[in-house]
């Protein structure tokens, strides 16, 4: 493969990855799916640390996806955590109903 | 949904390993196809969720807006750089596992390498004080 083409397509796909993340934290409903765009959008993000580090040639970009990655299980276990707890007291994960905090 | 995230988390590892990163590849594939996505599973079969209706609520037009605008903005951005960098041909890069483990180990990392098992142990607590039954 064209490692230098290839890095610039690899931005592309993080910018895609990202842009489609992004939308779906904006559009969608159901709490589930907007954690799944957070993370699609983690891995967009990671993409494109991974793109730049091939491109300067250095693995700081490496060891800040390391990071990235283990702040994404966390964030998952407890977002997902909070999910259960949500269902368990409105029996729905509509993201409209829970708007207690809501001015 | 589940699925194509599924697709997608695998796919990346593939082009991981294509950008010369086989330790973040296995990464992936470990801790997004594997631990992330059951754990996505796991909780769509917890909940028996039923079908719920997915259509657009109130303000969904602005709430699109507001989404478009800041992906254009994303777009605008990054297709600068893009059309600005000249790509020269691609410096000698070693991010085998060894050397990866010499800079997470190094002084430099150590101890916010050391943080991140302090921040998963805190995500542990959370995540089972949460989903545990009277809260």
């Amino acid at each position: 493969v064209d490692q230098a083409s290839f890095v610039q397509h690899a931005v592309l796909l993080s910018l895609v990855l990202f842009a489609l993340g992004t939308l779906g934290v904006f559009l969608r409903k159901n709490v589930i799916t907007v954690l799944m765009s957070i993370e699609l959008m983690l891995n967009g993000a990671n993409l494109a640390f991974v793109a730049f580090s091939r491109a300067a040639g250095t693995l700081d970009g490496q060891v800040l996806v390391f990071f990235v990655m283990v702040v994404a299980a966390a964030e998952a276990a407890v977002g997902l955590a909070i999910v259960i707890a949500l269902h368990r007291h409105r029996d729905t994960l509509d993201i409209d109903a829970f708007n207690v905090m809501k001015g | 949904m589940d699925a194509i995230l599924f697709y997608a988390a695998a796919a990346l590892a593939v082009i991981f390993g294509l950008l010369g990163s086989p330790f973040i590849a296995a990464l992936q594939v470990i801790v997004y196809a594997g631990a992330i996505m059951v754990l996505f599973l796991f909780v769509l079969m917890l909940l028996n969720v039923k079908r719920e209706a997915d259509a657009p609520g109130r303000g969904a037009r602005t709430l699109g807006a507001v989404a478009v605008v800041l992906v254009a903005l994303l777009f605008a951005q990054a297709g600068a750089v893009l059309v600005r960098a000249e790509p020269g041909p691609a410096p000698a890069f070693d991010a085998s596992t060894r050397r990866m483990a010499e800079i997470l180990f190094s002084p430099q990392f150590l101890y916010v390498f050391e943080a991140t098992s302090i921040l998963i142990l805190a995500a542990l607590v959370g995540a089972i004080a949460l989903a545990k039954k009277e809260l």
